[in-house]
């Protein structure tokens, strides 16, 4: 065996004259575990799918196990030992584990009738392979995305797999189960199996790699020891941009609280929350999965209305029973899904801004459409949101501009109060970046923000002072200023 | 010179590409109307004959601009044919008993009957609306339902038979035409206007096509989605009970089960003219395009004495899957007839 497992050296490949690799290289030893890092659109997953013989390279020469491979078919790959796990996992909700896990094996036999006992035998030497307890008669879609995510892995592993991409693996898992999903990737190294691992996350690419390689705008920016690799110099090779961290301190509050919550209450949910939140100033609140933190946010916003405790703006007690109470109020929401909650993504970039305050652009019945015009256009250029037309459908757009769209939604309104849950969750790190500097000169101007989130860096960073949930309750309000990350762990957990 | 008509052609290609369904159907219609004029041009291109198509459209022409609306919202109105038949026989009932054993009636009466109708079509619209917004029913279950409901009330009324024995001021006035044009088509127009100016120059028009798109969204947009879900359904029940009046003087009788197979039209039409079943597409273009085609395409058809008219349905149910197997290739780029990509 050679030094190298996988070797795909200066690979280019056109998607009708646009470039999307220009000649790039990405190395695999054996049984290493590899981060394969870039921001989206930079040609990771065209390389994997070039890999696993989704497309075909336009050149370059790739090997595997010293042999070289000209053209590389989707059952070439899986026979090589290439297994790819996607961020859908590609299973069947409908069916249950067992059937998920053999029906591969079932098909490549070529059998017309089921043998439910050796399917049984199949399953349960797969699941075995990694430990992985799961109930093999309960149907997939009833499981979490997690255990999803593991029979995923076992599929994998019954092809004799030696090399395991996963795409994206960590993206809507909770802390214990990237945990959980990284002890399984170290067991899969124990066992000579190479892992090359696609992930933006920093903290993930230190924890879990060996060895890292960095793709920008198509092209191969570097590759190294994941030991001589830093916070910052990560940031640079993903952005080419360098950034000041600096954690954000408010530079004047309003003397009286914009947004003061009394013991609130959702059954089932969360219980005696209470807080208040200054103009000028940015309150994270941060919890596990199940702490209650997203319902508190659909609280606040009306659409899932609390059922005890008060809630005051400006002073006033009011009771927020729908998103039109909280509009009317001065609360904006960024919700926590993009695509199924914040965007309506074939429709125009100009409708998703104008849609929350359309009510205000009218004459009287008719729509002003000029009105309409120079808002969107204003939005546009205020939140460089990267098109060259606002006609075009917001799904054309990165993740990044994306979530400029939904916050432009809300600045349109002028809200006092502005809520945003996982403000930058999917998006790349330039515009994470700009999202943030975004709602710190807002916070300056005067607004009151509201930070959800489960990114603990991004917490410390912008917020001043953070609220953590546990279990529906309250578990600790602190100061970002003179706190560290493993003390909200702490709590958190 | 190559250079140029290829310019030239890339141009033509781009017209067509930036709207499908109009100019698929304006093709689709100047080759039938020359058909028409190849083998039939006495039989078809005469006044009396384009009277008569835009006397009859209307009455389907307005269910499909109710159907339009609802399947914009993503979702459906199963129960035109029913309202429009309930709202005929309960109108016809009215005008019989007003005139009495005189069989006279005043015009007066026939202003009344239209509000009348315009406030049955109201409530039976709401009743949809609030079991699809409130109830949380699938549209196409719920509007199955109450269209089953209208058209049962219906045969109560009328003992399954017809209602014919009103005065004929009624069928006389409204089957009438003002300076060659018929009263159908005027009343037709009237409602094309009013639904293409809530689409297109409200807010109600941009809500609607953003709730289409994807419900949740418009929730967490702070839009309020019952309200314009039960606007839409009541808007479409309108449209059906007018539809029922304009039935009511083309038969000059009202009956439970007139027009039965308008329910499968009106679909055809509204997926014909390029609303999307799936909510969140349309024109209004478009669908007023659809529902003058339909009718020239049955005209002619019955021009040809050997096609029995038992065909038609077979021929709108073939078109319909036509048209939604052709939707599915342009919106999916699937090209038919070239060359996969190697």
């Amino acid at each position: 065996m050679g030094e190298y497992l996988l070797r795909a050296i200066d690979i280019h490949k056109y998607f009708a004259g646009v470039r999307a690799l220009d000649g790039v290289t990405l190395e695999i030893k054996p049984g290493e575990i590899h981060c394969l890092a870039g921001e989206n659109g930079c040609g990771k997953s065209t390389l994997i799918k070039i890999i696993s013989g989704v497309y075909q390279r336009d050149s370059g020469t790739i090997e595997f196990d010293g042999q070289a491979m000209n053209r590389i078919t989707p059952i070439d790959a899986i026979m090589k030992g290439i297994q790819v796990i996607y961020q859908d996992f590609s299973i069947f909700p409908n069916l249950t584990v067992m059937e998920n896990l053999a029906i591969n094996s079932q098909l490549a036999a070529n059998k017309k009738l089921v043998n439910w006992k050796n399917m049984r035998k199949i399953a349960e030497e797969a699941v075995a392979k990694i430990d992985f307890k799961v109930d093999l008669d309960a149907v997939l879609g009833t499981l979490s995305v997690a255990e999803k995510q593991m029979v995923a892995i076992c599929r994998a592993l019954m092809f004799n797999a030696r090399l395991i991409i996963m795409d994206e693996p960590t993206t809507s898992l909770t802390k214990k189960e990237v945990q959980a999903l990284f002890k399984i990737i170290l067991q899969l190294k124990a066992q000579g199996i190479a892992i090359l691992f696609v992930s933006h996350k920093l903290d993930e690419v230190f924890e879990i790699s060996e060895r890292f390689t960095v793709f920008r705008s198509g092209k191969l920016i570097k590759t190294g020891n994941t030991a001589d690799l830093d916070d910052k110099k990560f940031s640079y090779y993903m952005t080419g941009r360098e950034f000041d961290v600096k954690t954000f301190s408010p530079s004047r509050t309003t003397e009286e609280p914009l947004l003061e919550v009394k013991n609130l209450t959702l059954d089932n949910s969360f219980e005696n929350i209470s807080f208040s939140v200054k103009g000028g100033e940015i309150l994270g609140i941060t919890g596990l999965l199940d702490s209650g933190r997203t319902e508190l946010a659909l609280s606040l916003f009306g659409m899932e209305p609390a059922t005890g405790g008060e809630i005051f703006i400006h002073g006033k007690p009011v009771k927020i029973t729908s998103p039109q109470v909280a509009i009317e109020n001065k609360i904006g929401f960024v919700p926590e899904d993009r695509l199924s909650e914040g965007l309506f993504l074939p429709q125009s970039i100009g409708d998703n801004i104008i849609i929350s305050e359309i009510d205000r652009l009218t004459n009287g019945i008719l729509m002003d459409k000029s009105r309409c015009k120079e808002e969107i256009d204003r939005w546009v250029k205020e939140m460089a949101i990267a098109t060259p037309d606002p006609g075009n459908a917001a799904s054309t757009l990165s993740g990044g501009n994306q979530q400029r769209i939904v916050l432009a939604k809300w600045l349109a309104c002028n809200p006092d109060v502005l809520i945003l849950n996982g403000p930058t969750v999917g998006v790349d790190i330039g515009s994470k970046h700009d999202i943030h500097a975004i709602l710190q000169e807002l916070a300056d101007k005067g607004m009151a923000i509201i930070i959800i989130s489960d990114d603990l860096p991004e917490v410390m960073e912008n917020c001043s002072r953070v609220l953590i949930l546990k279990h529906g309750r309250t578990a600790g309000e602190l100061s970002t200023q003179d706190i560290t990350e493993s003390m909200i762990l702490d709590r958190m957990m | 010179m190559e250079n140029k008509q290829a310019g030239a052609g890339s141009k033509i290609k781009n017209i067509y590409k930036s709207d499908r369904h109009m100019w698929r159907l304006i093709i689709i219609m100047i080759l039938w109307f020359v058909f028409m004029a190849v083998t039939k041009f006495s039989k078809f291109y005469t006044v009396v004959n384009f009277q008569t198509m835009f006397a009859q459209f209307p009455e389907f022409g307005l269910m499909s601009l109710g159907v339009m609306v609802c399947m914009i919202t993503g979702g459906i109105d199963l129960s035109t044919v029913g309202v429009a038949n309930m709202t005929g026989i309960s109108m016809a009932l009215l005008m019989q008993w007003a005139s009495g054993e005189s069989q006279e009636l005043s015009p007066i009466w026939i202003l009344i009957v239209f509000v009348l109708a315009i406030l049955i079509g109201m409530v039976t619209g709401a009743i949809n609306g609030i079991l699809v917004s409130k109830v949380h029913i699938p549209p196409i279950l719920a509007t199955l339902g109450t269209g089953q409901l209208f058209t049962g009330l219906g045969l109560v009324m009328t003992n399954g038979s017809a209602i014919s024995g009103f005065p004929s001021t009624y069928a006389f006035s409204i089957n009438n035409r003002v300076a060659g044009i018929p009263v159908q088509f005027l009343i037709f127009v009237v409602v094309a206007i009013v639904m293409a100016f809530l689409l297109s120059k409200t807010t109600y028009g941009k809500k609607l096509m953003l709730i289409g798109t994807n419900e949740n969204v418009a929730k967490f947009s702070g839009l309020k989605v019952d309200h314009i879900l039960i606007k839409t359904y009541t808007l479409s029940g309108i449209c059906s009970a007018l539809g029922g009046m304009i039935m009511l003087a083309n038969y000059n009788s009202a009956r439970s089960d007139y027009g039965s197979n308008y329910t499968l039209q009106c679909i055809l039409i509204v997926v014909l003219g390029g609303v999307s079943p799936n909510g969140g597409k349309g024109k209004i273009s478009g669908v007023l395009l659809a529902i003058f085609l339909v009718r020239a395409l049955e005209t002619g058809i019955n021009r040809f004495p050997q096609i029995s008219s038992y065909y038609i349905s077979l021929i709108w149910g073939a078109v319909l899957i036509f048209v939604m197997v052709l939707n599915y290739f342009t919106e999916n780029n699937v090209k038919l007839f070239s060359k996969k990509k190697a």
